[in-house]
């Protein structure tokens, strides 16, 4: 990936990233979708994607939870002893989440209480582990900020079309609105339960995995 | 007696209705890395069982004893991750000592486990659910027993697969989620025995 880095070319913030804003951003979101090609998160990712307004809540935990351990994990990489660093990150990471957990307690007691022990369970999302550890211990603050913001975006996208496919199908409303009437259509609650998030999610991993194959021939 | 059945419901419910990985999706990262064998299956099984059962005990009486009479509830978080990181370690160190051939077959998966999601999982369940000491140590044990269950089956279900011929795009993470999707829609058959 530092190669990959190298190569790159100045866009945007390239001055205060040292030029390699604009390929983190893409890396993160695209090239090296944390959900599609490292297959990391999935936990999440599937158990609350039911409906699209608790995935789009999650995939803000996310992208604040990511950028911010990524943060301060950058700066304090030159001081951690290497053998404890894996606690030092966790610390770090769990740090962010209590506060995350907390703010959705006080402001939105409904969504915090759907989301269960899943907003809790970001503490061991493989994402935010893998980033601090193979991107921010390497990496100076802002541009680590930005990979852990875009890694954040890539997992709210998948999260987003898993969900809108699901809610949409399995309950005939989008965002709580009813989009298709149940005077014609009728919901598909297996798309609800556990068995339609693995297939949606297989599948999903299946029609992007087609598309890329091709455009690489 | 009373408490007995309400034991042996939880017991099996964690196993089958309320299966951690089937219906609540946690530990997806260990099972679909570690599932490519039945016999390395059984190794890291056998260590979430053992880990999950001690670990939910031991957080449950460092929730109720150390962090409720101090007001510091909303620290559970870290506090439970390294009480489960700690335990990992100490663990570890022990098998190490005491036997050999143990440590050469559970060694390298307890590391793992202190990132497995199921684990942090079943500790964040058992306090929303509100249970007692024995019922949170018996969910443990059966949530890990559950896990344990899932990963063997797909094991086995991936090494016959060997030989059969999937889509290119659908190789490795894609066809097991499917497969944990058909095995899903299978475990949903018990759904409506047991009610927790």
């Amino acid at each position: 990936m530092s190669d990959h880095h190298a190569q790159a070319k100045s866009s945007g913030c390239g001055g205060l990233c040292g030029g390699k804003c604009g390929s983190t951003i893409q890396d993160g979101v695209i090239k090296n979708n944390p959900i599609i090609h490292q297959v990391l998160g999935v936990c999440s990712a599937l158990a609350v994607t039911s409906k699209l307004e608790n995935a789009l809540v999650m995939g803000a935990a996310l992208v604040f939870v990511t950028a911010m351990s990524n943060a301060f994990v950058s700066l304090l990489r030159h001081l951690m002893p290497r053998r404890i660093r894996m606690i030092v990150e966790v610390a770090i990471i769990a740090t962010f989440v209590i506060i995350f957990d907390q703010f959705l307690k006080a402001f939105y007691w409904d969504m915090s209480k759907q989301l269960g022990p899943y907003v809790g369970l970001i503490i061991t999302n493989c994402i935010v582990m893998g980033r601090a550890e193979a991107f921010a211990t390497q990496n100076p603050p802002l541009l680590s900020i930005v990979d852990g913001a875009a890694n954040g975006i890539g997992y709210m996208i998948i999260l987003a079309l898993i969900a809108v496919f699901r809610e949409l199908l399995g309950a005939g409303t989008l965002l709580g609105y009813t989009a298709l009437s149940t005077a014609w259509y009728e919901p598909n609650v297996l798309l609800m339960l556990a068995p339609g998030a693995f297939f949606t999610a297989g599948f999903l991993i299946w029609i992007i995995n087609a598309l890329r194959g091709r455009k690489d021939v | 007696m009373e408490a007995f059945t309400g034991l042996t419901a939880i017991f099996f419910a964690a196993i089958f209705t309320n299966n951690i990985l089937l219906t609540n999706y946690l530990g997806m990262c260990s099972f679909l890395g570690v599932s490519r064998e039945v016999k390395t299956s059984i190794g890291l099984g056998a260590a979430v069982v053992f880990t999950m059962a001690f670990t939910s005990a031991l957080n449950w009486l460092v929730y109720y004893y150390v962090l409720i009479p101090m007001h510091l509830g909303h620290f559970r978080f870290i506090v439970f991750i390294i009480v489960i990181a700690a335990f990992v370690q100490v663990v570890e160190m022990i098998i190490e000592r005491v036997s050999e051939p143990l440590y050469n077959a559970l060694g390298i998966f307890l590391p793992l486990i202190t990132v497995n999601c199921a684990i942090l999982g079943v500790c964040l369940f058992m306090l929303i659910r509100d249970y007692t000491f024995a019922e949170s140590f018996i969910y443990g044990f059966g949530s890990g027993i559950g896990w344990m269950l899932a990963i063997l089956a797909m094991a086995g279900i991936r090494q016959n697969m060997k030989r059969s011929k999937v889509p290119k795009g659908l190789e490795g993470p894609g066809i097991t989620l499917i497969i944990a999707g058909i095995m899903a829609l299978a475990f949903m058959g018990f759904s409506g025995m047991i009610n927790i």
